[in-house]
């Protein structure tokens, strides 16, 4: 067999772990609903690492194909189901099956005690099932079909909890919010077909090459709407607002869809389509302001939050707008090695957060956290590591993407480079500060929680004969271990790494590693001290002197309560849009569409009907006398017509 | 020699008889009477058809005849079945008070 046959099995398997957990698994009993998403997800990742093994392969393809029969075929433009797997799409396959396999394992201690187990793996599986197949398609067609199901499966999990209004709100609300997206998607890819003919990748790609002369126009506008997409999905200004309120899903799934997975396809898209990019200065310039405006934002409300999964869901857009930094400056690959790092170690913070969260039975706020350091000390060392990751601390995984980024935005020849160079070292000095705040206020101090009240169940609520605050079970650990060795050492291959992707990305332009790499280590040792001051305000705001923080928030109270509110983003659009758009949706829709107009229309015809029927029905009066009389009329009417009515139409 | 009555008397004749019935059916009460009038009617018919048939040397029509009187004896039987039944249920025979069919 041939490794093309084995990739229809990818993405097939969990969906078929799906059917049988949809359909079956209320009556399954928890090992077996259990055992069937965990073969399901097992099988394609170990898929995935033999193709991995068969692509790296000397002399292996740069690209395996799996091609089916048409799916759409109009005269002159066609879409099958194809799938392709090439380098770019081997990272993304790694992340989704592998990350995505331990974050099964690990839902099947952290749901244990949870209603809908059932219902939750099915979905898991599902979410699986789509993503393969965006990264695996080889059409915009097929990604957005991948696209619109990861969005699905998202607004099913965030509203996993459908009885709490919160959660089923924050549901509607990313998938509105995507939707807004895929809008921009859509529109992009109509503009492909008008202009192009053709929505299959090799084929766009492949004809902008044999065209030099085309920058620009055209170009520029499909980038754009594209970058739309990628801002709904991956949570960038301005459509960032629905990944923190999609914490109010089960915390593996803001692990695995809303920090290393789902978020990560608008920047795997963007990277995707680099030759359109690398065509259009003016959308690589909006992709890098957008990128470094996120990352700064999201970083700064990221350190005054309390719940500690909103810092992570705050830290996850900060951490995907460096990565769209980095495609916006043409760094694609250094992107993508930060999405690979980011998907390790902040899937595992998230999964270290939920294993917090589940000791304390259901406590989301760090103000009520604490001392927690020896009481969960594998949670508190795997933490750890991935906090020292995400702040860029050597030798960790993300000190290695991160610092590329950086140089690789330093040395661009965007216009304002340096600006965005600053921005990002300032978003690092935040992020080591909310981290280590994060750190510090959970495991280090006084411990503020109760022991004993574990009655009331609370967020992601456990089982009620908890005892006290307690280490989660070996399924729960494995996951976090794993992740935390591959937070430390994910990063120490990225010299391999980018070449890795040249296959994809071209070669990148080499002349200036030389004279660069004093120039990077220089960099490098600037965004160290940086994290080190950010680091070292956490200790001493959280640690050292716990009451400085609250003192020095009086002191700067108007930009405290801005920060601490969001900037207020969610209100500015409810009432610049929303509103609005309520108010035109009620009084102009409702109101006199269709109130006046269709019901209006409905009922002047009913009211017409029933009028002439009171009407008619006066000829039933059920007085025989008076059916004779009309008879008789009747008679006489046709004999009128009989003798005098042919001279009448005759002449 | 015989006289061939003309055409014209049988049918006034026979306009005569049916107007009688047609009025009497509208003005009359009693079903029984409108019974009578709707026979009388038919006779009439039969009439301007044996009418024709002679005039025209014609078989045609005094078949019809024949196909009207049975006609009308299985309408009458049908039709005292029915009035007896009413009369039964309802004790009346006038026909205002005998409107179930009303909505």
């Amino acid at each position: 067999m041939t490794p093309a046959c084995y990739l229809w099995l990818i993405p097939l398997l969990p969906f078929v772990g799906f059917l049988i957990n949809g359909t079956l698994g209320r009556k399954l009993p928890r090992a077996a609903v259990t055992a069937v998403a965990l073969f399901f997800t097992a099988i394609p990742a170990a898929i995935v690492a033999w193709l991995w093994s068969v692509m790296t392969a000397a002399n292996a393809p740069e690209a395996i194909h799996a091609v089916s029969r048409p799916w759409i075929a109009i005269s002159g433009f066609q879409v099958n189901f194809d799938f392709t797997v090439d380098h770019l799409t081997l990272i993304m396959l790694g992340v989704v099956t592998g990350v995505g396999f331990l974050i099964h394992l690990y839902s099947a201690g952290y749901m244990a005690h949870e209603e809908g187990y059932w219902r939750f793996f099915a979905y898991l599986n599902l979410f699986m099932f789509f993503m393969s197949v965006l990264v695996l398609a080889s059409s915009f067609l097929l990604l957005f079909v991948g696209w619109e199901g990861v969005g699905l499966a998202s607004y099913l999990l965030i509203g996993f909890y459908f009885k709490k209004d919160s959660a089923s709100d924050a549901g509607k609300k990313a998938f509105i919010v995507n939707r807004i997206g895929d809008f921009g998607f859509l529109l992009a890819m109509f503009l492909l077909v008008a202009h192009f003919g053709n929505l299959n990748f090799t084929d766009v790609f492949a004809t902008i090459t044999q065209h030099p002369e085309w920058h620009g126009g055209f170009l520029t506008a499909i980038a754009l709407l594209l970058v739309l997409g990628a801002t709904g999905k991956s949570a960038q200004i301005p459509l960032y607002i629905w990944l923190p309120d999609a914490m109010e899903g089960p915390t593996p799934v803001s692990a695995l869809i809303h920090a290393a997975t789902m978020v990560t396809a608008g920047i795997y898209m963007v990277a995707r389509c680099h030759t359109l990019f690398d065509r259009s200065t003016t959308a690589l310039i909006v992709v890098a302001i957008i990128g470094a405006a996120t990352a700064i934002v999201a970083a700064s409300i990221g350190m005054v939050q309390h719940d500690i999964k909103r810092v992570l869901a705050y830290s996850t857009v900060s951490q995907l707008g460096y990565m769209f930094l980095a495609c916006g400056v043409g760094a694609y690959a250094a992107g993508i090695f930060h999405l690979l790092t980011h998907a390790f170690f902040k899937a595992l913070l998230f999964l270290a957060a939920g294993s917090v969260i589940h000791a304390l039975s259901g406590e989301q706020d760090m103000r009520n956290m604490g001392g927690l350091r020896k009481r969960i000390p594998v949670t508190f060392w795997t933490m750890t590591s991935g906090v020292f990751a995400i702040a860029g601390i050597w030798p960790f995984a993300g000190f290695f993407s991160k610092d590329e980024i950086l140089y690789q935005t330093f040395i661009s020849d965007n216009p304002i480079a340096k600006l965005l160079w600053l921005v990002g070292l300032v978003t690092a000095g935040m992020t080591a500060f909310y981290m280590f705040r994060l750190w510090f206020k959970t495991f280090f101090g006084e411990e503020r929680f109760e022991e004993a009240a574990h009655d009331a169940h609370g967020h992601d609520s456990h089982d009620s004969h908890s005892h006290g605050v307690h280490e989660s079970p070996w399924t729960m650990l494995l996951p976090l271990v794993i992740l935390g060795i591959l937070s430390l050492v994910g990063g120490w291959g990225h010299v391999a790494f980018g070449k890795f992707l040249d296959p994809v990305f071209g070669t990148a332009p080499e002349a200036a590693t030389a004279a660069g790499s004093g120039l990077e280590l220089t960099l490098a040792a600037v965004s160290l001290i940086v994290v080190a001051i950010g680091f070292f305000f956490a200790w001493l705001f959280y640690y050292k002197k716990p009451g400085t923080a609250g003192a020095l928030a009086l002191k700067v109270k108007p930009l405290y309560s801005l920060i601490e509110n969001k900037y207020w983003v969610d209100e500015i659009y409810g009432a610049l849009i929303v509103t609005p758009l309520l108010m035109f949706t009620r009084l102009i829709l409702a109101g006199l569409i269709d109130t006046g107009l269709v019901n209006g229309s409905g009922a002047l015809a009913g009211a017409t009907t029933r009028g002439l029927s009171t009407i008619t029905s006066r000829v039933q009066s059920g007085n025989i006398r008076s059916y004779a009389g009309w008879l008789a009329l009747g008679a006489a009417a046709i004999l009128v017509v009989m003798i005098f009515g042919r001279s009448l139409w005759m002449h | 020699m015989v006289t061939h009555v003309p055409i014209a008397y049988y049918l006034v004749l026979a306009a005569i008889l049916f107007s009688i019935g047609v009025g009497s059916f509208l003005i009359k009460r009693n079903i029984i009477t409108i019974f009578i009038s709707i026979e009388l009617m038919l006779n009439a018919v039969n009439l301007t058809f044996v009418a024709f048939a002679h005039k025209w040397h014609q078989i045609d029509g005094q078949i019809f005849v024949f196909f009207v009187m049975v006609v009308a004896a299985a309408e009458a039987a049908v039709g005292l079945a029915i009035i007896i039944s009413i009369f039964r249920t309802r004790q009346t025979l006038n026909v205002d008070q005998i409107d179930l069919m009303k909505l």
